[in-house]
């Protein structure tokens, strides 16, 4: 489980670095949003994964760490505003500069890479 | 237990609250209740500031559960000096905002009192992960002001702010949780007592989990390699939300001296002291970074934002240095400095309103109005600001100076402290020169639009510099009492065994 784990979270966390460099703001937001599910479970396993425990002491023979789940919770809450604000801004800023690179407008081009776009976007 | 330890967040909560659901009563009611609610945070914050003299810790244990189970708020000196720094500032923003700054958005002095809240809890927590909430309280609150007036030119740049932020958000959220797998609590003197414990393999994980956290901190803070969001989204911001934001790169600076004085101190066993070696260096490039960034900018209120930067470079290396001196003339200096360049961000903004299309860039226009004025104003900032004497900014830098010992250290800061003054002052005179002397005929077509609150905030906040003089002696021996305190951990320590309510021992 441990390793399923840790690969769930690697995953989650390098493919939302990945996305978060991009140059527009849809995959940077997906990025983020991917980033915080890897921190979420992070977050979670910090308090040592068991199964079948609950996080009440006393109640059963092995009890799982309640804390971890209380932060992961507000973490949760947290993020899921932040990510909200930021489609928000995200839109703010195509709406605002008819294009959705994340510094307004694209820097400059040559004529030869803006072609090799045309062609490859289809524009 | 004291409960007035509470009054510097419920305050902003009620007033911010009522702002809510105030957002189309009269807005002389608004601005009435606004205002109101600032002056009572700084009488609150006064008082704490009185009952912190004293040297003792007093604790806020909430939900009445024992540290190091519950959330504790701990107000001691540093935590004192923080608040009355930030809401005597933001009183001064607030008056500013009040000439005309507030319309356009229903929701400005909501998001202003919450912005407060948010500073005020991070101030007076006692917990790491309560520190985290407040981060993100006061960062949501300053994602709506940055945008607050509009305008495609702050698209981009809150854009920046609140992706970079984000991402420091994670990596708060990844090192807390690092640090709390291996000692299995989150209260910062629960911490201090079990992080000198950690041994073995378990040793690395605190470490790692430490330098993710001075990453963060660093990214509040603004440090080199992490500064180069700032100035765009300082000088684009309008002109008392950016002045209230000089006091945001110091809740950064304030988290690193709190978390790395006492977990990280010299008691910590092996982790003692960690990152500071690091953050000397950084500190001192951050400084070169943002005097080179004055000397290239072209408008004054970005000029102001690289000497945010520059501010913050000049406070860390004395705090990595971590000496009682130091750490004393550190705070000198964040006072001096956070309220000369909330001052220096109204007038920028006086001037660019009495410029005409030319605004507050750095060229020739024609002649401003009230010029006599502003520039009086702007000269006593810029002096404050570059350190010169006879002003705080002066008294602060020699306090810096003088506290570091001889050795190469002292040979590193002196050199770019002075250095970085000198390019500070001649970033200063040249913009002040092209702003103030050199004009061209015509005349400036817009109406003058001046009003008393905005002209007066500008003038009083830069005024504080002159009180800053005028009070330095017991200035100082609060930050020499404040740094002593802060150096002896042991009585953190203490608020673990304090008493709760109801309690039978």
């Amino acid at each position: 489980m441990e390793l399923v784990f840790a690969l769930v979270i690697g995953t989650l966390t390098a493919t939302g670095v990945f996305l978060l460099l991009r140059a527009r703001t849809f995959p940077v937001v997906m990025g983020l949003t991917l980033l915080s599910y890897g921190v979420n479970l992070f977050l979670f396993a910090s308090g040592r994964l068991t199964t079948g425990g609950q996080p009440i002491l006393g109640s059963t023979d092995n009890y799982t760490d309640p804390l971890p789940q209380a932060l992961v919770l507000t973490a949760i809450v947290i993020g899921f505003a932040m990510t909200a604000f930021l489609v928000v801004m995200a839109l703010r800023n195509l709406a605002d500069n008819d294009d959705d690179h994340v510094d307004g407008k694209q820097p400059k081009q040559d004529a030869h890479t803006s072609k090799l776009e045309r062609e490859v976007t289809g524009k | 237990m004291n409960h007035w330890l509470t009054a510097p967040i419920l305050i902003p909560l009620i007033g911010g609250i009522l702002q809510t659901f105030m957002g189309y009563a009269p807005m002389s009611l608004r601005r009435t209740l606004a205002l109101a609610t600032t002056v009572l945070i700084v009488v609150a914050t006064l008082g704490l500031l009185f009952m912190a003299d004293d040297g003792s810790y007093r604790v806020y244990a909430f939900g009445n559960w024992q540290p190091p189970f519950g959330i504790v708020l701990v107000l001691d000196r540093l935590a004192a000096f923080m608040l009355v720094m930030t809401s005597v500032l933001a009183l001064f923003c607030h008056l500013f905002a009040l000439g005309g700054a507030d319309e356009g958005n229903r929701q400005f002095h909501t998001l202003f009192l919450f912005q407060l809240m948010g500073l005020n809890i991070a101030f007076l927590t006692g917990d790491l992960f309560n520190l985290f909430v407040a981060f993100e309280v006061l960062l949501i609150a300053s994602y709506g002001l940055l945008m607050h007036g509009g305008g495609t030119a702050r698209t981009v740049p809150g854009l920046h702010y609140v992706v970079l932020n984000l991402v420091g958000s994670a990596i708060f959220l990844i090192s807390v949780g690092m640090i709390y797998s291996v000692t299995g609590t989150l209260n910062m003197a629960d911490l201090a007592v079990k992080i000198p414990q950690v041994t073995g393999e378990n040793l690395h994980l605190v470490k790692a989990g430490g330098m993710m956290l001075l990453v963060v901190f660093a990214l509040k803070a603004a440090v080199l390699p992490l500064c180069f969001w700032l100035p765009k989204a300082y000088a684009h911001a309008t002109a008392p939300v950016a002045a209230l934001f000089a006091v945001m790169t110091k809740v950064g600076v304030y988290a690193i001296i709190r978390v790395y004085l006492l977990v990280f101190g010299d008691d910590a066993g092996e982790l003692a002291n960690l990152g500071m070696d690091w953050l000397f260096p950084l500190a001192l490039i951050t400084l070169a970074m943002g005097v080179i960034g004055a000397l290239g900018a072209n408008n004054l209120r970005s000029l102001i934002a690289w000497q945010v930067i520059i501010s913050v470079g000049t406070l860390l290396a004395p705090i990595a240095l971590g000496s009682r001196e130091g750490i004393s003339a550190a705070l000198f200096y964040m006072l001096s400095t956070t309220w000369t360049v909330g001052g220096l961000f109204l007038v920028a903004t006086l001037i660019a309103s009495n410029r005409g299309g030319a605004a507050d860039r750095l060229i020739t226009a024609p002649k401003m109005r009230h010029r006599t004025c502003l520039s009086a104003l702007f000269m006593v900032g810029a002096v404050a600001a570059a350190g010169l004497p006879p002003l705080s900014g002066f008294f602060g830098k020699i306090l810096i100076l003088k506290s570091v010992e001889p050795g190469a250290n002292m040979a590193w800061l002196w050199s770019v402290v002075l250095i970085g003054s000198f390019l500070t002052v001649v970033a200063y005179s040249r913009a002040g020169s092209i702003v103030f002397w050199r004009t061209v005929d015509g005349h400036l077509e817009d109406k003058d639009q001046q009003h008393w609150p905005t002209s007066f905030a500008a003038g009083a906040l830069t005024a504080l510099s002159i009180v800053i003089v005028a009070l330095a002696g017991p200035i100082n021996e609060y930050t020499d009492a404040a740094a002593a305190q802060l150096l002896d951990t042991s009585a953190y320590l203490e608020i673990l065994d304090v008493p709760v309510v109801g309690e039978d021992n």
